[in-house]
């Protein structure tokens, strides 16, 4: 317990502050409490969301905890019948109700399921506890091949992130290691990729897809999206740093340029290789309206992709796509969690400085 | 000897194969779901794979922004489904299929499903591209136990648009609900009050009429009751240009008494209100020149570039057939399209919701209502045009950016510049 | 551990390594060939050639569609315009007021878009910046407290505009908790102000956390011995800001405020999920206009939606151009050190 105070308490003290706390420690202590509630809440409202009934998710005040309303069997009925807290002159009490009336609910006591009351519906209110709707996430799952849309996504993630790092150190390596005409230029083009975003190129790129035979082929999804230019700024920037001379020493010794890319300048660029491994992932795995575009085919679909089955023309059944948004979720917070490190060591060391 | 025998009789098998397989095709269908349409559809495809081996059906699940937008982009190119499940039929005529030389039968599609039929051909033709899965018709719903508890009558046929609104803010002041009504964001919706105003969107030669006295109207009240609070101004004000917003959710809620919308949405009220208050299909509310709602509904229809025409047309023929037609209506709790379902009548509903089969005959009824300014709108290629422009606009002045008049002209404007980008 | 970690990666690496080694023979051949120059233009080539065939390619072909009109898909069917589409989008009368101009949506989003710009990038590079700060003091846990920042970047922005649709909306848990304590709800995404806030609050949550870390990066190079020769010195923590670390941090901080601006122009995915341009117009950005016209309205007009999009790509060059210079200066700097 004291580890944990000394934990959250930690602070500048020193002189010229009052009982040990400095204005910064205040700031500081209510920035990062502000930033977990701000960050993770609504990650948060969305998980507890994913588990309500459709019905739930209608209400207001919407509810915290997702909550199904408790049943219970009665004597003389077949199916179970829901349960009410009815408060009125008589007291308090848990009744079945058997059906409504206009305003008035037919209850009866499952105790004593003889006799039928008559209860104005204003006086009662559902008698909940908490329940998870579990079969947010089945249905879909026994609706739609779930597993053939992860191993999709996989597929496109996998590859893309392989073929990005690949292409993008080489540009990189081109564009930091030589000198040659026209560099800029080259550099210019890179950064004119940065200004166009997709929704303004959606009809020309279809035609280009479809005209190379890549509509409703992962490929079609994949070779789009891999020469970022982030990446190879990224990498440029990273490789930068490398020592000229480690390079020369080198040629000196015969190295041919490949051999001085592969076995020299890349294993050096790995942190930065791992951020942008990392971005890519993430990138790739989220990518929505692209796929959206270039797979009209159930065998091909991404999880995004058939994540969005369910927004139709007239409804939008919001319980399954918050199940499985939740999903789609989790593979990258996963790689977050586990390769945290790296995104900020890679950054530090990518010379933005 | 036995050599060559095998070898034989793996040529034999060879050319079965060959043969099958040229019979054999892909027969792809893309649909989109509002609610439980894909597996109905599902089963009862799988029924149809049964009985033809041969024809290896895929059923294409897909988001409606898919169909609605890129769809087109596909046919363009000379792509796409084998079938898709369309609600943009007329705009996109020219790309759908005549079955008819592959029809075992084409009178009994012409009989049963010839009144909807220019809805999705081109003007002029004659050629059967597919039939409606289902037909919609907008009306009212409304919230009969609110109504109830606030001691209010709930206006009965023949009542007008300026009752029912003056009822549920009756309803509105003493159950202190959100808003007196709602209606969808759509154009589409307000189409069938503005033609009940006397609105008429055709001009004489086919093409958009300016905005005539009957959308002025229809239009002043809404701005009216929304500043007024009594239409809920959520709803419209939520998006800017044509983006579609439903008011379902409102309504569900019990957070407004009185909710325009259409028959589609029957089966959403009943699963999400359930047993949470009693509500009622009303019809549409009249006007100075009747009490019409606006027909539409999604059709199947079969595409041009198919490569498989006589395969698609035995798809086409299964899901046509009476018997499926009715199946998948009573699942879905949608209204058929099909004459010969209609008139046999006798529907049973897959619901145990009382609600549920009165709001069916309500629409059924109301059918009849629909005045023929409103009838031609579905057949009419510059429909979505016309929708689109009324609720961009509308739905400004409701936000407070320009007022009616301003609006007025910029309609004419948007949609005289889509009439002459097109030509 | 370490030791397991460098023989996997040897495993996964030494097929790899193969594989490159069967490259290098001819390789080899080609860069006797064509010397230093020939294999700056094979490692360059798949990069520019995906560039080349998936973005300029279709860069080119939206130019040329912004000469065009008609209601074709298709280049071959529609009719050449020449500028008229770029003087439809520039004809106004007053080009404060969008109501008199031709486009009137196009000058609204124009507006709209411009003012988020100039929002956004302020509350966001002030906010990053004192996040950054903060990480960069001595705190236990430290990469938890990265984490908490960092999250919402993972999120898809569609995730993003939704979770807070529904927190913010008439009847979501903000008012719900307003309620509880007593306050009236607000509508927030139905009131103009609040809608446009909403959007900025919005992606200024979505992204911060990408640029802090950034700027941490940037802060933690600054040598530790300026500090403690100010903390000896007595200095004030806000002198110290101003006269150490803010000028040590201007080249990262230059960076980060172009980036952010290239982004803030483009803005499209969360807010549109959030608010879809409402109330009215008053959250509609170029991106969305430029979307809607082009592709999803019923309204469609392919020609103008290209000529606006370029006309936003003419914006961004600019912005571009200052960032390739700043960059050039920044190593400049770098190199005299």
């Amino acid at each position: 317990m004291t580890r944990i105070s000394g934990f959250l308490f930690r602070r500048r003290g020193g002189p010229g502050s009052f009982g040990g706390w400095h204005w910064t420690d205040i700031v500081t202590f209510g920035w990062l409490a502000a930033g977990v509630i701000l960050m993770f809440g609504p990650a948060l409202w969305l998980v507890l969301s994913s588990f309500k009934s459709p019905a739930g998710l209608a209400e207001f005040p919407p509810t915290l905890l997702p909550y199904e309303t408790r049943t219970a069997v009665v004597e003389g009925y077949d199916k179970p019948l829901p349960l009410f807290v009815v408060t009125d002159e008589a007291g308090t009490r848990t009744l079945a109700e058997v059906r409504r009336v206009g305003t008035v609910a037919q209850m009866v006591d499952p105790a004593n399921p003889g006799e039928v009351q008559k209860i104005n519906i204003q006086t009662r209110t559902p008698d909940r506890r908490v329940g998870f709707q579990w079969s947010n996430y089945t249905e879909p799952f026994l609706a739609f091949d779930f597993f053939l849309y992860l191993r999709n996504s996989i597929f496109v993630t996998f590859m893309a992130t392989v073929i990005t790092l690949l292409t993008n150190s080489m540009a990189a390596f081109a564009l930091s290691k030589y000198e040659f005409r026209g560099r800029n230029a080259v550099m210019l083009v890179v950064l004119a990729t940065l200004m166009i975003p997709l929704s303004v190129i959606l009809v020309p790129l279809y035609s280009i897809i479809s005209t190379v035979g890549l509509l409703n082929s992962l490929w079609g999804v994949i070779l789009p999206t891999v020469a970022t230019p982030t990446g190879v700024f990224l990498l440029r920037q990273y490789m930068l740093t490398i020592p000229d001379e480690l390079l020369e020493a080198a040629r000196m010794d015969h190295a041919s340029e490949w051999q001085i890319y592969w076995r020299i300048v890349l294993p050096l660029t790995a942190p930065a290789l791992a951020v942008l491994g990392i971005f890519s992932v993430v990138w790739r795995w989220n990518d929505f309206l692209w796929p959206l575009i270039v797979l009209s085919r159930r065998e091909v679909y991404t999880l995004q992709v058939g994540l969005n089955t369910y927004a139709g023309e007239l409804n939008v059944q919001w319980h399954f796509i918050l199940a499985m948004t939740v999903i789609t979720m989790i593979p990258v917070v996963i790689v977050f969690l586990f390769l945290q490190k790296f995104i900020t060591t890679g950054i530090a060391g990518s010379g933005l400085k | 000897m036995k050599r060559s025998m095998t070898a034989a009789a793996s040529g034999f098998v060879a050319l079965g194969l060959m043969a099958s397989t040229a019979f054999a095709g892909d027969v792809r269908i893309m649909w989109y779901s509002d609610g439980v349409e894909g597996e109905v559809i599902a089963d009862l495809l799988s029924r149809f794979s049964a009985e033809n081996p041969e024809i290896n059906v895929i059923l294409d699940n897909v988001a409606y922004k898919v169909v609605q937008e890129q769809l087109q982009i596909q046919l363009e190119a000379g792509e796409g489904p084998d079938i898709a499940r369309v609600t943009n039929i007329k705009t996109l005529a020219p790309h759908w299929l005549d079955l008819t030389p592959y029809l075992s039968d084409a009178a009994y599609w012409e009989t049963n499903f010839g009144g909807y039929a220019d809805w999705m051909r081109e003007d002029g033709s004659s050629a059967i591209n597919g039939f409606m899965t289902q037909l919609t018709l907008t009306g009212g719903f409304a919230n009969a136990t609110l109504f109830e508890q606030a001691g209010v009558a709930l206006p009965g046929a023949g009542a007008t648009w300026d009752d029912w609104v003056a009822a549920a803010a009756a309803v509105q002041a003493s159950q202190s609900t959100t808003a007196a009504f709602a209606i969808d964001r759509s154009g589409h919706r307000i189409s069938g009050p503005n033609v009940s105003y006397g609105a008429n969107y055709i001009g004489a030669d086919g093409k958009p009429a300016p905005v005539d006295a009957g959308t002025k109207a229809f239009a002043e009240k809404l701005v009216a009751w929304t500043s007024e609070g009594k239409m809920l101004k959520d709803t419209w004000v939520s998006a800017s240009g044509s983006t579609y917003r439903p008011a379902a959710d409102d309504f569900i809620n019990a957070a407004i008494p009185f909710y325009y919308s259409g028959s589609w949405q029957i089966a959403n009220l009943s699963t999400k209100i359930g047993d949470g208050f009693d509500w009622v299909a009303t019809g549409s509310p009249c006007g100075t020149a009747g009490c019409s709602g606006l027909g539409g509904g999604a059709a199947l229809v079969a595409v041009k570039y198919t490569k498989n025409p006589e395969d698609v047309a035995k798809v086409m023929e299964f899901l046509a057939s009476e018997a499926v037609v009715k199946e998948f209506s009573e699942r879905t709790l949608f209204l058929p399209a099909h004459a010969g379902v209609v008139a046999a009548g006798g529907m049973s509903w897959a619901t145990d919701d009382p609600n549920v089969e009165a709001a069916l005959n309500t629409f059924i009824e109301a059918a009849g209502q629909v005045e023929p300014n409103a009838a031609a709108l579905p057949a009419w290629k510059w429909g979505s045009v016309y929708y689109g422009a009324l609720v961009n606009r509308i739905s400004q002045v409701m936000a407070g950016e320009m007022t009616l008049d301003e609006a007025y002209v910029k309609i004419d404007a948007d949609i005289a510049e889509q009439v002459a980008a097109a030509n | 551990m370490n030791s397991f970690k460098h023989q996997a990666g040897a495993v996964i690496t030494a097929p790899l390594g193969w594989l490159a080694g069967l490259i290098d023979p001819p390789l080899r051949v080609w860069q006797r060939w064509t010397g230093q120059g020939g294999m700056a233009a094979f490692f360059l080539l798949p990069n520019m050639a995906i560039f080349g065939v998936f973005v300029l390619l279709p860069l080119v072909i939206n130019i040329i569609y912004s000469m065009t009109s008609g209601a074709a898909l298709f280049l071959s069917d529609r009719d050449y315009v020449g500028g008229a589409q770029y003087a439809r989008l520039l004809d106004c009368g007053n080009y404060g007021d969008p109501g008199t101009c031709a486009e009137d949506q196009f000058w609204t989003a124009v507006q709209n878009t411009g003012l988020f710009v100039i929002l956004q990038v302020t509350l966001l590079i002030i906010i990053a910046t004192i996040t950054a700060l903060i990480l960069n003091r001595e705190l236990r846990a430290r990469s938890f407290w990265r984490a908490v920042f960092f999250f919402p970047v993972l999120l898809s922005p569609v995730v993003v505009g939704l979770i807070w649709r529904w927190i913010l909306q008439r009847d979501g848990v903000l008012n719900a908790a307003m309620l509880g304590m007593g306050l009236d709800p607000i509508n927030w995404l139905i009131e103009r102000n609040w809608a446009f806030a909403a959007a900025v609050g919005v992606t200024i949550w979505a992204h911060m956390g990408f640029y802090a870390l950034i700027l941490l990066a940037g802060l933690q190079a600054i040598p530790k011995d300026l500090y403690e020769a100010a903390e000896m010195d007595g200095t004030r923590p806000g002198r110290v800001f101003w006269r150490i670390t803010l000028p040590l941090l201007m080249p990262n901080l230059l960076v980060v405020i172009v980036l952010s601006l290239i982004r803030a122009v483009q803005v499209f995915d969360e807010a549109f999920v959030l608010t879809g341009g409402g109330p009215g117009t008053a959250t509609l950005f170029l991106t969305q206009y430029i979307y809607e016209v082009g592709f999803a309205s019923l309204l469609k007009n392919l020609g103008l939606a290209s000529a606006a999009s370029i006309l936003m790509g003419g914006v961004l060059v600019l912005l571009t151009l200052l960032q390739l210079a700043l960059g050039k200066r920044n190593e400049q700097k770098g190199k005299l050190k």
